[in-house]
């Protein structure tokens, strides 16, 4: 009969737990910058050296299309401009070992499309005699069954690369990193 | 006893009943917050003491975009800037906007959902006007 008072008394106390918690799920703190937003800049900005703001955004427009987005929206006057991308995330090693450990109905669960989200602010340097450009990109990745498998800001530093490399040219000009 | 014991077990169902339903929503909720309006607004508002409103923005996208925002939106006449952040698999959607006080001050209101929750803390927003402070080198004034 104590046993049943005691698991009554832990029953009650989870219970009065998960009523007063239910609800507070947001995290705090998603909003202090990370100690390495620096090196995000870095990656993530160029310069050049024109105060021409419009043929930078009109370039990146281009270069954009270059690499087969299709623009979302824009503020010129702001200098912005988002663009997306549907593409295959298709990975056949990825599928190949899922099918080994897990068998077919395992291969639902791996990458099959993904959607990348590029956007780009222009805007004058702090002297006000050079354009920076910086470039974000993120993606969503779906998987077999149409479920969203992953979401992320994509880091790699090649991708950006490629960018301004396809910006460079279109402006041409030499980008010189911050 | 045994009366207590009853009245243990009612309780234990009234509260599982109420974790259940915790998260529940209605339609009601829609255009409904938790917090009073005119507290939410100081929490998410801050006044700063210029008339910039093209540079103001152009420092709240840059802001936002050191947070690992990923711009979706901005508009100049409305002065507003909507971003998406992913925190593993939560989207974080802020939108913020840029509108004149008087003849030489700026307003910037932030507003931020959490998946499916509005954030209300107000620890969360002094974050992000502490870091665009920062950007602008402008006192962020709180606003009664």
């Amino acid at each position: 009969m104590t046993i049943y008072n005691r698991f009554l008394k832990l029953f009650f106390a989870i219970f009065l737990c998960l009523g007063i918690s239910s609800c507070a799920s947001v995290p705090k703190g998603f909003l202090v910058p990370s100690k390495d937003y620096l090196e995000k800049r870095q990656l993530q900005m160029r310069q050049y050296d024109t105060t021409d703001q419009e043929k930078i955004i009109t370039s990146v427009a281009g270069v954009l299309q270059d690499l087969g987005f299709t623009l979302d929206a824009s503020e010129t006057q702001v200098g912005f401009v988002a663009a997306s991308k549907k593409a295959d995330a298709t990975n056949v090693g990825q599928v190949f070992i899922v099918a080994l450990l897990g068998g077919a109905n395992a291969v639902g669960n791996c990458d099959s499309s993904q959607v990348i989200k590029a956007s780009v602010i222009i805007k004058p340097s702090l002297d006000s005699k050079k354009t920076v450009v910086r470039v974000t990109f993120q993606r969503v990745v779906w998987n077999m069954r149409g479920q969203i498998n992953r979401l992320e800001t994509l880091k790699d530093p090649a991708l950006y690369q490629k960018f301004y490399d396809s910006l460079s040219k279109a402006i041409f000009l030499e980008a010189q990193e911050i | 006893m045994r009366k207590l014991k009853n009245y243990c077990g009612i309780i234990l169902l009234l509260f599982s009943v109420m974790a259940l339903c915790g998260c529940a929503t209605s339609a009601v909720s829609a255009l409904g917050s938790n917090e009073s309006q005119v507290k939410l607004r100081s929490i998410q508002t801050r006044a700063f003491d210029t008339t910039d409103k093209k540079k103001m923005m152009q420092t709240v996208i840059s802001t936002m975009q050191d947070l690992d925002f990923v711009i979706d939106k901005a508009d100049l006449m409305l002065g507003s800037v909507t971003g998406t952040k992913f925190l593993g698999y939560a989207v974080v959607t802020m939108t913020v906007i840029v509108r004149p006080r008087g003849e030489n001050q700026l307003l910037v209101r932030a507003n931020a959902q959490y998946g499916v929750n509005s954030v209300e803390d107000p620890a969360t927003y002094q974050d992000f006007f502490t870091a665009l402070e920062k950007a602008i080198f402008l006192t962020a004034q709180q606003v009664d």
